[in-house]
């Protein structure tokens, strides 16, 4: 099914999301959307999907000018769309979420559940998915609950297929695999619109590229377009995708880690006796495939865990068993991987959560009351100095771009004394030129003389950032390598093997 | 720049699990040891004599049971000690890892409530069938309560109001059966009354977001005044034509109603009751086994997922908690079409509440909060009963009996318990 989307115009208020865009994708066909955060990408798709109404401009399927006033209407009309933030009934099995809606019936509304669970082994079937009909949805790794969207797409019989920023929470094996399933839908005669950060991705799959800025398109690229021509063409300007650094100036050892295991409430073990150092003036990065521990150790540095044992000190202070807030103050910084659910208060305006770990001293609160003058102007600051695209400092922060919240997060966190940062994944779902500046931070920070410890399963970052490379797997330190080890290695490290020459 | 090429090898990505301890509640065997040492307490410290009859026999034409006569200490110290048996099994199960098997709770359940049964009786005989039966009465609008609490909470809209939608329920019912002369005129008219309330929740919960804990309770308070104004201005002094409704009659059930113990207690009932059973079956496999209930469901865990595979959020809300509504209601007339045959001022004494509980400690299943309620209804009418048996328990402390069982039978029982994820959230579309 050919898809036409003609000079498609979406405003929030003032706000012009999407500027009379137009957008062609044949049928067996790659279409990658790109654009910074906030470009108005995820606005696009959720007007063709009916979740919004344009204001101007026609959806054409197949030449009939089509008008959906929900969800339902557009996905009878044959499109399919794999979200940002899955939308699955975590409680439900499989077969459930994917007959959900379109339920196949017996007698008096009887489910059928062996057609569904029928369907779903067809297709995963058909497409090598792996995925039990009757496993609930939330016991299922990402990548699996993914191809479970994809399967409620095409169990509809989908013509169109809208994958938006679908490899920002999958590990480099999901993504390959995920890379070879588009594909392959690809050879199926689908129509595919692909949104994604990722370049090397684009690169991949792409039949053709459009590239979006303020919610107007401003150019097509060709497959072949080299990243920094593509980067450039995103954000209006040349990018450097590998941030320049300097050799770092070591001092002396500042974060020690000694033989530290975190257990869960249940008993599992996810840390199992790691040591290691982080002088002044370096930034050790951790790499490995999600769920290795990585998690848990940025949260016991932070006093979030509970069941911590063996010792880690800043500066000679000891930080295991103190509080939240104690951590604060001796003045670790932290960005979380998940910002949605720990770097922000969605309801509050992006002044409030810029204060959040300062919430209870100066310079913002004097005498148990709010400086809201101090705050906003500190605000403004900020918002320039990031280029936090919002309207005001008295956005709502759930209203922002993906990409946007992360620049908050990492504002406030980089703005005040630090000793210590600890990111994880600073730049998960962030544009190319968002990349370069939170990179920049990132690298100015260890420069000033703070320890950094940087979290990452991109290993394009890892590389990019590291002075010394820490390898972990199923809770242990595999190895502790120097910053230009080449991929290889990592990658086989990151299996759990260790190398020959490599010492833990 | 590319990666491909060294992909890791599969790692299970659902979390690294190098050595895996499985979690088996304690509470179950602490409060086991807790009870038997409870009744242990009382045995050794407040003695009775005598012989302690339980009569577990109706008029039935099958077979007669024959009464049972059992010394009272001997028979409670027997059953004591098979509570302590049972305890040690519990225990053991918990000390390999297991849970506490099915058989072991319902044993330890029953063992402990005949011994205690055995000693406050002492002297006396303990109407088997009566209680059994006079729990079902009991529990009757409960049941039906918590059956709407079930549905509207998972479609995720939270209903204070059940107390409101009894009381309306009676009161409808009092008044259109006592003006029809037909108790299934009554019975249609709770329903309605019920459903009435459910439209108010749904205008202020579903419709214009309001806070719905808040809408419910004011709901409840509103039906309180109402009926209580009408009763007083209207009812009451017009008593004979308006506030006499008929009763539904006992309606024996051939064979099933004939069998010893069973039947007496299950089905001679009204119709209502038989309505309840039907409630209760057809709620729990519509809600597990339809599209309707699946649909259900969703809006109550995720919304937002329902909403892009095209189903109607709030057409959904709304139609589920009417039907909530009126089956509330219908609990609402079987106080004044079967217990009473008249309206009184908040008649239902708070029983919405109850039934709410009951929702809650049966984990938002239908099946489950009807045991809850069945437990309830049980332990109130043990209370009634034992008072009128005359037991050595200062009556103030059998007043409390009902709740006491109820909450350590859910702290034994209940294992964790999860809300819809979206109960009590309304949608709103960006
Ligand atoms: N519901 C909404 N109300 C008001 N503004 C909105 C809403 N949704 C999006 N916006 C604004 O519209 C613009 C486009 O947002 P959109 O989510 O489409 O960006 P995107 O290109 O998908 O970015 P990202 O790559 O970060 O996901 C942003 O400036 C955002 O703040
Ligand atoms: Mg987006």
């Amino acid at each position: 099914m050919k898809l036409v989307l003609r000079n498609i115009t979406k405003r929030f208020g003032s706000l012009v999301a999407n500027d009379s865009i137009s957008l062609e994708v044949s049928p067996g066909e790659v279409h990658c959307l790109l654009g910074e955060n906030g470009a108005g990408k995820s606005t696009l798709m959720n007007v063709l999907y009916g979740l919004y109404q344009a204001d101007e401009g026609e959806i054409v399927l197949d030449g009939e000018v089509q008008h959906f006033l929900g969800p339902g209407d557009a996905m009878a009309a044959g499109i399919g769309m794999v979200h940002q933030h899955f939308m699955l009934i975590p409680v439900f099995t499989v077969a459930e979420n994917v007959m959900l809606g379109n339920e196949s019936t017996g007698f008096a509304g009887t489910l059928d559940l062996d057609a569904a669970r029928g369907r779903v082994r067809e297709i995963s079937e058909r497409f090598g998915f792996h995925v039990d009909p009757d496993a609930l949805v939330e016991e299922l790794p990402v990548g699996v609950q993914q191809r479970v969207e994809i399967i409620k797409a095409l169990s509809r019989d989908a013509q169109v297929l809208v994958f938006d920023e679908p490899t920002a929470v999958l590990t480099p094996q999901e993504t390959d695999e995920l890379m070879e399933i588009m594909r392959q839908l690809k050879e199926a005669g689908k129509a595919i619109v692909f949104i994604t950060h990722k370049l090397r991705e684009v690169r991949e799959v792409a039949d053709r590229i459009t590239v979006i800025r303020l919610g107007k398109v401003v150019g097509e690229a060709e497959p072949t377009a080299s990243n920094a021509e593509l980067a450039s063409l995103m954000v209006g300007r040349p990018v450097e995708l590998v941030v320049h650094k300097d050799e770092p100036r070591l001092g002396d050892d500042a974060l020690v880690v000694k033989d530290l295991h975190v257990r869960d409430a249940l008993g599992h073990v996810h840390l199992d006796g790691i040591s290691f150092t982080i002088r002044a003036g370096e930034v050790l990065c951790v790499a490995g495939v999600q769920g290795n521990g990585q998690t848990e150790l940025t949260e016991a540095i932070l006093g979030l865990q509970e069941h911590v044992e063996g010792s880690v000190t800043l500066d000679g202070r000891q930080l295991v068993g103190r509080s939240v807030r104690q951590v604060l103050d001796a003045g670790v910084g932290f960005i979380p991987e998940d910002r949605q659910a720990d770097g922000l208060v969605g309801g509050f305006s992006i002044a409030e959560n810029l204060m959040l770990n300062r919430s209870f001293r100066s310079p913002f609160v004097r005498g148990g009351s709010l400086r809201v003058d101090a705050l906003e102007e500190f605000a403004e600051r900020k918002l320039e100095e990031y280029d936090v695209r919002a309207p005001d400092i008295h956005t709502r922060a759930s209203k922002l771009s993906g990409g946007n919240q992360q620049k908050v997060v990492v504002a406030r966190e980089l703005s005040r004394d630090l000793r210590l940062l600890v990111a994880a994944q600073p730049t998960r779902g962030v544009d190319v030129g968002s990349i370069e500046f939170i990179h920049k931070q990132v690298i100015a920070t260890r420069d000033s003389g703070i320890p950094v410890l940087v979290v990452s399963t991109e290993l394009d970052e890892v590389v990019a950032l590291a002075d010394r490379i820490m390898v972990l797997y199923r809770g242990q330190v595999v190895g502790i390598v120097p910053g230009a080890t080449p991929r290889e290695t990592l990658g086989l490290m990151m299996t759990g093997e260790r190398p020959k020459d490599v010492v833990a | 720049m590319s990666t491909t090429g060294l992909s890791p090898a599969p790692v299970p990505t659902a979390g690294p699990t190098i050595d895996t301890v499985p979690v088996v509640s304690r509470k179950t065997p602490i409060i086991f040891g807790v009870l038997t040492l409870a009744l242990v307490l009382i045995l050794l410290l407040e003695g009775q004599s005598g012989e302690t009859t339980f009569r577990l026999a109706a008029r039935t034409d099958f077979a007669t049971l024959p009464e049972l006569t059992v010394p009272s200490m001997g028979g409670a110290w027997a059953l004591a000690v098979a509570c302590a048996l049972l305890t040690a099994e519990s225990v053991r199960r918990y000390a390999g890892r297991r849970r506490t098997a099915a058989w072991v709770l319902v044993a330890f359940a029953v063992a402990w409530m005949a011994g205690f049964l055995t000693w406050a009786a002492a002297g006396e005989t303990v109407p088997v069938v009566g209680l059994l039966a006079g729990s079902i009465a009991l529990a009757v609008p409960l049941v039906f309560g918590a059956l709407g609490g079930v549905l509207g909470e998972r479609a995720g809209v939270v209903n204070i109001a059940i107390d409101g939608q009894l009381l309306l329920g009676a009161f409808a019912a009092a008044l259109v059966g006592s003006l029809t002369g037909s108790p299934w005129a009554g019975l249609v008219a709770a329903m309605v009354a019920g459903a009435l309330v459910a439209v108010v929740l749904g205008l202020f919960a579903i419709t214009y977001f309001v806070d719905q804990v808040i809408v419910g309770v004011v709901l409840n308070v509103l039906v309180i005044g109402l009926t209580s104004f009408l009763f007083s201005q209207v009812l009451a002094p017009n008593a004979a034509s308006l506030n006499t409704p008929p009763r539904f009659p006992r309606i024996p059930i051939p064979v099933l109603g004939d069998i010893p113990l069973v039947g007496p207690v299950f089905f001679r009932q009204t119709a209502v009751v038989y309505l309840l059973y039907i409630a209760v079956a057809l709620v729990s496999y519509a809600l597990y086994r339809t599209r309707w209930g699946l649909r259900v469901r969703a809006v109550g865990e995720h919304p937002k997922a329902a909403d892009t595979v095209g189903i109607k959020v709030n057409r959904t809300r709304y139609r589920t908690i009417l039907l909530a509504g009126a089956i509330a209601g219908m609990g609402g007339a079987f106080y004044t079409l079967v217990s009473v045959p008249q309206f009184n001022r908040e008649m239902t004494g708070g029983a919405g509440y109850i039934a709410l509980a009951a929702v809650i400690f049966g984990k938002w299943d239908p099946i489950r909060a009807t045991m809850a309620a069945l437990l309830f209804g049980f332990a109130s009418n043990l209370q009634g009963v034992l008072a009128v048996l005359g037991s050595p328990v200062p009556s103030q402390f059998m007043l409390m009996l009902p709740y006491v069982i109820t909450i350590f039978a859910v702290a034994g029982l209940v294992g964790r318990s999860r809300p819809p994820a979206a109960d009590g959230v309304p949608y709103q579309k960006e």
